[in-house]
């Protein structure tokens, strides 16, 4: 019976000292945000590595989110002889949700884990150890300069996701299926708004940015220095960068579309 | 890899996000047909405003011309008062009139601006007198039964 006790207690206070040690990894990483960007050839070498080599299947899978979601969009909305429809409903679903949501679950498992090895096999080969031994703070040389470059690529990598579905949207209705060109684009840009539907959309993936690189950083940096403890770190920022995410986007959501 | 290629890429990145960034905002949202222009405001009094919303279009001869920006009740008249932003180039005559218009059978409303005849225009800040109301289907229903009714009646005073 104690034991039980016990373990409950141990398990809170567990859970409570991870959870303050990972709100201070957070403020480490903002307060070293600006030595990092002093140090600009790291931010960038990371912005490509991070950014430039996710693009290509942050456009596909963008494609191919489009093409489906015409399609399917297309054979509900002909039976009430609305397909015209069709261009708004993608833009919107793609905009407000779906470009913020897929490209930080893809984000998540592109960068994500990468980040989190890099950082993990640093720690196990003591790189992080060395480093600090040479007075140098690894938060500011190594994480920071990855914060900056993930939260910096994640918008853009979603506008990407968005304008190639959107696009891979109007190949389907418009070259395929023949939905009139330009009732597709004069209905989506009667009821599209700049501010109200893109500018959230900017500022929930800018937030599932800084979601996605934190859980990875503070993964890598918190994990066992063994290869099982690296692979467990990898497996973790994924499941918890994913979930993190999702019940963001609810809250997000709710905040800024809950008025008509 | 140098740093150069490295930068170049970088800055090609950015830019294609920029891009996307233009288009969805130019070619797929309303900032291009709509929007950083200067406009003014003109009001219109309703009896009934229908299933107007804010951000509907204004519409002369079928052109986007302005937006709904506003729309409240005048507590002394029980009339619908709605304010919309007109592009600035876009002068009407005083005597034009305004109607609340269905687009389609299920589209959305918006209101019809026809213009006027007379010489003076319409200043920023005006109020357009010569309004006609959403049309309510329930009402509609309810005159066409009422004259079915009169109808029946005035047959039914006449027996063969």
């Amino acid at each position: 019976m104690t034991a039980l006790v016990a373990g409950l207690g141990r398990l809170t206070l567990d859970s409570l000292r991870s959870l303050g040690r990972s709100a201070f990894f957070f403020f480490d990483l903002l307060r070293f945000a600006p030595t990092a960007l002093r140090r600009f050839g790291l931010v960038l070498a990371q912005v490509h590595a991070i950014g430039n080599r996710s693009l290509l299947i942050i456009a596909a899978s963008g494609m191919a989110v489009g093409f489906v979601l015409a399609l399917q969009m297309y054979y509900a909305l002909v039976t009430y002889g609305a397909s015209e429809s069709l261009g708004l409903i993608v833009n919107l679903a793609l905009v407000r949700e779906l470009g913020p949501v897929i490209t930080a679950l893809l984000f998540a498992g592109r960068a994500g884990t990468s980040l989190t090895a890099e950082i993990g096999l640093m720690k196990a080969g003591e790189q992080l150890a060395a480093m600090e031994l040479m007075a140098i703070d690894p938060r500011a040389r190594v994480l920071a300069p990855r914060f900056i470059a993930g939260v910096v690529s994640m918008p853009i990598l979603a506008l990407v996701f968005s304008a190639v579905g959107i696009l891979g949207a109007y190949v389907v209705a418009v070259l395929l299926i023949g939905v009139d060109a330009g009732n597709f684009w004069s209905i989506m840009q009667s009821r599209v708004d700049v501010w109200r539907d893109l500018g959230n959309g900017i500022v929930k993936s800018a937030v599932f940015g800084i979601i996605c690189t934190f859980v990875a950083l503070y993964q890598g940096y918190e994990a066992r220095a063994t290869p099982e403890g690296v692979s467990q770190a990898t497996t973790r920022t994924v499941v918890v960068s994913s979930l993190a995410v999702l019940g963001m986007d609810f809250i997000l959501t709710a905040l800024m579309f809950s008025t008509p | 890899m140098s740093t150069r290629t490295i930068e170049t890429l970088v800055g090609g990145f950015v830019l294609l996000g920029l891009a996307a960034l233009l288009f969805l905002a130019l070619k797929a949202a309303n900032l291009g047909n709509f929007g950083g222009g200067d406009s003014y405001l003109l009001q219109a009094r309703f009896d009934n405003i229908g299933g107007l919303k804010v951000r509907a279009p204004v519409r002369s001869a079928g052109v986007t011309v302005g937006r709904v920006t506003a729309i409240t009740l005048d507590p002394a008249s029980y009339q619908g008062v709605v304010s919309m932003d007109i592009q600035s180039g876009m002068q009407f005559p005083k005597d034009s009139s305004a109607k609340i218009l269905t687009s389609g059978l299920l589209g959305d409303q918006y209101i019809g601006l026809e213009a006027g005849v007379d010489d003076k225009t319409l200043a920023a800040g005006a109020t357009i007198t010569q309004t006609q109301s959403a049309l309510v289907l329930e009402n509609l229903i309810g005159q066409f039964l009422f004259s079915k009714a009169a109808e029946a009646g005035a047959e039914g005073g006449a027996p063969k």
